[in-house]
């Protein structure tokens, strides 16, 4: 059995720990407001471009000749998968959970036969995912020194997409990120950017007809490498909301446990000092009767 | 009846602008400069970097942009752009900021050409501001 000044110790060290969690849990809390804010405020604009990309795709004269990141190449070949992560750990499954379902994603692709290539955006994912894919990841991003999630950001990422795309290094590209959708739920997410798929544009066809200028071509071959950057910032806007709303409820259970702990190692601590000062008395009463 | 329309400045942060009492809006097309007013019919055009001018009942305000979408519907614009300045808030160091950038970008020599255009066309609204 421990002995008190352990214990002691022990009770201490839990306390601290308790502390810096809690304190965590604070400051997730409110970087989490300022996060959903900023995917509140992201939506319009994210909204708005399908709208209009949805709208210039029913216009579109010759389906044919439509630009390739609208309707693919053609080929289901090859796969670019972005998975998007934190920089920071301490934050419950978040990151587990894209990694989950990116590696099911990926055992199906490459059970299909098909090739694999993983862009990394977060570190945290990288370091998971370079044990079993390392030779597959064949870049790796991570926004460690800028504070806020900013469209400059997303551009770069969606820059490599973009070039890596003409020089028809991938056929079809997917990102995996956690969709927020509340403190303690966050989705993962896989969604298909390239080429885009529109699950829902039959309804929207009623629409009257716009004039384009230039012509619809021109208009999307301008548009859709900019849906590509928005999608991601929106992605990265969701992911960061999740993040810290994940780390917020993983601080708040770690607090409540550490709470817990504390409890029981005070009871066993007071006990123990009970069983002390009753075994002195019964040395000291036991001393006296045998005089 | 009323001769005003709506115009929705959003860029990818947030929603930069609304404002309901607009009478006319002048964007920087890609084919050129675009007046819009009050029932035009719906049209979907790209925006090159350009002054957009907005006239009305509370005043003019004029912004700069890099980039955009302009989408116009029921008498509603919507503008998507991810750089946009306001021209009063724009002074010398930020304008100078810019111009460099642009400058820079339009110096790079591999480049495809409607980039380049692009970047020339940033240099040349930004100077015509100074």
């Amino acid at each position: 059995m421990a002995s008190l000044d352990d214990l002691k110790k022990r009770i201490a060290s839990v306390k601290s720990t308790q502390k810096i969690t809690k304190a965590m849990k604070m400051v997730a809390a409110a970087k989490l407001r300022k996060a959903q804010e900023n995917a509140e405020n992201g939506r319009p604009y994210s909204e708005k471009m399908k709208n209009v990309i949805l709208n210039l795709s029913n216009g579109i004269s010759d389906k044919e000749n439509a630009p390739k990141l609208l309707s693919g190449t053609g080929n289901n070949k090859v796969h670019l998968c972005v998975v998007m992560t934190s920089d920071r750990g301490l934050c419950g499954g978040f990151n587990s959970n894209i990694i989950k379902k990116a590696k099911s994603f990926f055992s199906k692709i490459l059970s299909e036969g098909k090739e694999l290539k993983i862009i990394t955006v977060g570190s945290k994912g990288n370091d998971q995912l370079k044990r079993i894919y390392g030779d597959k990841i064949i870049e790796n991003i991570s926004f460690k020194e800028s504070k806020n999630v900013n469209y400059f950001d997303a551009e770069k990422v969606s820059k490599i997409v973009i070039d890596k795309f003409e020089k028809s290094e991938f056929d079809i590209c997917t990102i995996f990120y956690n969709q927020f959708k509340n403190v303690i739920t966050q989705i993962p997410q896989a969604q298909q950017i390239v080429p885009l798929n529109n699950e829902d544009s039959e309804q929207k066809s009623l629409e009257e007809s716009y004039e384009f200028e230039p012509d619809e071509d021109e208009i999307l071959s301008n548009l859709l490498p900019k849906n590509i950057s928005t999608q991601i910032f929106k992605a990265m806007l969701e992911n960061s909301a999740s993040e810290q709303g994940s780390r917020m409820s993983a601080m708040d259970n770690a607090t409540r446990n550490a709470g817990e702990m504390v409890d029981k190692l005070t009871i066993q601590y007071n006990r123990s000092r009970q069983a002390a000062i009753t075994k002195e008395l019964i040395e000291i009463i036991s001393g006296a009767e045998s005089l | 009846m009323s001769e005003e329309l709506k115009i929705e400045i959003v860029n990818p942060e947030k929603s930069f602008l609304v404002k309901e009492d607009v009478l006319e809006i002048v964007v920087p097309a890609f084919e050129g400069e675009m007046g819009i007013l009050k029932d035009h019919i719906p049209i979907i055009s790209f925006l090159k970097p350009g002054i957009i001018k907005i006239f009305s009942k509370s005043g003019d305000e004029s912004y700069y942009v890099e980039d955009g979408i302009v989408e116009f519907k029921n008498n509603n614009l919507s503008i998507l752009t991810s750089k946009i300045f306001n021209l009063v808030d724009l002074n010398k160091s930020k304008l100078e900021d810019l111009l460099k950038k642009a400058e820079e970008e339009a110096n790079q020599t591999e480049i495809s050409d409607q980039f380049k255009y692009l970047a020339d066309q940033k240099v040349q609204v930004l100077r015509s501001i100074n």
